[in-house]
């Protein structure tokens, strides 16, 4: 195993440690509560991080990504009774279909076409969902959606549900890790740092920006299934432009582009809102603020901040 | 109401809000020349254009000249604030970073927006008396005339403004090379800060005009601020002909669509349209040759 390796293989030892450790400390089903949709944003935002790392690209779109999961699975197991588990499934097809739509065609193009054509998908995906009524319930949202269920047993209660979702969490963090590692990782790093070199030794730039996007998409599309199947009720707000702009800003205040800034911007942000209950009021000053600083002076985010810290001590003997 | 009745009731509808568009895609069209990104609080400036406007006329008790002369200075000066304070003091020079900054700029000036003034819709009044006008079998009011003239008279004096005025070439001097213009003694920096104050200013502008017709709110340019950007795709993004022909061109459609198929997916065409023109002619309408490859 190479250093990085061992680093990264300790790191994830660390956190699924913590996650062994903390319903022993945390009593409050509440708190569960806030744990498990931590674990979401973990997933979205890991994603969503692995779209800007790799291919430089920003989705303001993934919120529609993570909704398109959560609706298509409630529809389909809600309203024809399909097992959660394949609604799942058939969601996540759908979401790497639709990504894939959109990003062949922006992705082969410099610049920023990919923000703009995310944006406009979310715009269209919330007005769909709050026309199609007799579908998805229309602002109102949509219940009755079944849970998951886990060797014979219903996924339904914050406890059993905690399990789910941060182990799939930590399976994709180990994912994205792999991902960086993988022929397709290493070619988009090589594409960052020099373009012409890497589209000289091979590397196929826009499919590889595209399999990117369509990864990243998926990350949100499951997340989406299982919120959907937790919590049983689902409603448009929850995946429109402003929740696109709320995940972007994890992944900034995290650190952009770094595997683990996905999970400290989602670690951090997630829980405030529960935590202050003044915060719902000032929720838009306190993120904007929080974004605007951030950006304007540690662009690098929580992950660089700490890279910094690290490179202030004095060198180690290895 | 007769089929050409109804079709020049749309043409008037939707020359209004196309006009405010255009307004809009010019502000989206002067950062992006001077700056090369997208400024996503150009929305906000709109907002705040009609807020200030209400607060000038009906809290204040301005009259409309005043108002409106104090309007455009107080949203040009939002924008440049969002240049000096924000975008100026970034340690990153990466676009996308600096992109960012404006999308944290717009959540945060919504923030204020909504301490300042509430959540609640206020009404503006309108710039003259509400008697309905008559012309092709269509019925409108006054301020669709006041909004048709005044965004042909903003156009006018930007046309003025970037070809005869030495600031004016200056800015579009370094829309072409900054490094050229330094050389030549231009003030790059100060270029920036007038762009950044001049799109504030159109963006106040485009605000106390549709807001008498739609009441004024602090999301009021969300939705419209993110449909002048996709006006500006559609004409070519960072072409100042495109910005007004993509914005008349969207608000006709957009009306036009909404009268003669469904009013339920109205707020969708623009975005349609958007996804259509970066699929199939990511250079706009009137862009400059093909948008490069990757």
């Amino acid at each position: 195993m190479t250093r990085g390796g061992r680093i990264f293989a300790l790191q994830l030892a660390a956190l699924a440690l913590g996650v062994l450790v903390m319903p022993l400390l945390v009593g409050n089903p509440y708190y569960l509560n806030v744990l498990n949709v931590m674990a979401l944003m973990v997933i979205v935002v890991t994603g969503l991080n692995l779209l800007i790392g790799f291919a430089g690209h920003i989705s303001l779109g993934h919120a529609a990504f993570f909704g398109l999961g959560a609706y298509i699975s409630a529809v389909l197991s809600a309203t024809y009774g399909l097992d959660p588990w394949l609604a799942m499934l058939a969601a996540a097809l759908a979401v790497a279909g639709i990504a894939l739509v959109i990003g062949l065609p922006t992705l082969r193009l410099a610049g920023n076409y990919l923000v703009m054509a995310t944006l406009g998908a979310n715009l269209i995906f919330t007005t769909v969902l709050l026309q199609l009524d007799q579908v998805t319930g229309g602002p109102s949202g949509f219940s009755g959606i079944p849970p998951l269920s886990l060797f014979g047993q219903a996924v339904v209660d914050d406890q059993s549900f905690y399990w789910l979702v941060w182990a799939a969490a930590l399976l994709g963090l180990v994912v994205a890790r792999n991902l960086a590692q993988s022929r397709v990782g290493r070619g988009l790093r090589a594409l960052k740092d020099a373009p012409a070199a890497a589209a000289a030794l091979g590397v196929d730039v826009a499919r590889y920006k595209t399999s990117i996007f369509i990864i990243s998409a998926l990350y949100a599309g499951v997340a989406g299934s299982l919120y959907a199947h937790y919590f049983g009720i689902i409603a448009p707000k929850s995946f429109d432009i402003f929740v696109s702009v709320e995940l972007v800003t994890m992944c900034l205040v995290g650190g952009m582009g770094s595997l683990w800034g996905g999970f400290l911007g989602a670690a951090f942000l997630t829980p405030l809102p529960q935590v202050l209950h003044v915060f719902d009021e000032y929720k838009d000053i306190f993120y904007g603020g929080v974004l605007l600083v951030l950006l304007i002076y540690q662009p690098q985010g929580l992950a660089g901040l700490w890279a910094r810290l690290r490179a202030r001590r004095p060198l180690e003997t290895a | 109401m007769s089929g050409a009745e109804q079709l020049s009731q749309y043409l008037i509808s939707g020359l209004t809000t196309g006009a405010v568009y255009a307004l809009v895609a010019l502000g989206f069209c002067l950062i992006y020349n001077t700056t090369h990104i997208v400024n996503f609080a150009q929305g906000d400036f709109l907002s705040l254009g009609g807020l200030l406007l209400y607060s000038l006329l009906a809290g204040a008790g301005l009259a409309l000249p005043l108002a409106f002369a104090l309007t455009v200075l107080g949203s040009a000066l939002v924008g440049a604030a969002l240049e000096r304070l924000a975008l100026r003091q970034a340690r990153s020079r990466e676009v996308t970073v600096l992109i960012f900054i404006t999308v944290a700029a717009s959540v945060f000036l919504r923030g204020v927006f909504k301490e300042v003034w509430g959540k609640q819709a206020l009404a503006v009044p309108s710039f003259s008396p509400e008697t309905p006008l008559r012309l092709l079998g269509a019925t409108f009011t006054p301020q669709n005339l006041w909004v048709v003239g005044i965004t042909l008279a903003a156009i006018a004096g930007l046309g003025w403004f970037f070809n005869r005025t030495l600031t004016g070439k200056a800015m579009r001097a370094v829309a072409i090379n900054p490094r050229a213009a330094a050389l030549m003694g231009i003030d790059v920096e100060r270029m920036l800060l007038y762009s950044f104050a001049l799109a504030g200013g159109l963006g106040g502008v485009a605000g106390m005009l549709i807001t008498p017709i739609t009441t004024a709110s602090y999301t009021i340019g969300v939705i419209i601020g993110l449909k002048g950007f996709a006006a500006a795709v559609l004409g070519g993004y960072g072409s100042f002909m495109g910005a007004v022909v993509g914005g008349l061109g969207l608000g006709l459609l957009e009306s036009l669509g909404a009268g003669l198929m469904s009013s339920a997916y109205k707020d969708v065409i623009a975005f349609v349209v958007l996804l259509l023109v970066l699929f199939l002619r990511p250079q706009g309408l009137l862009g400059r040759g093909e948008a490069a490859r990757v």
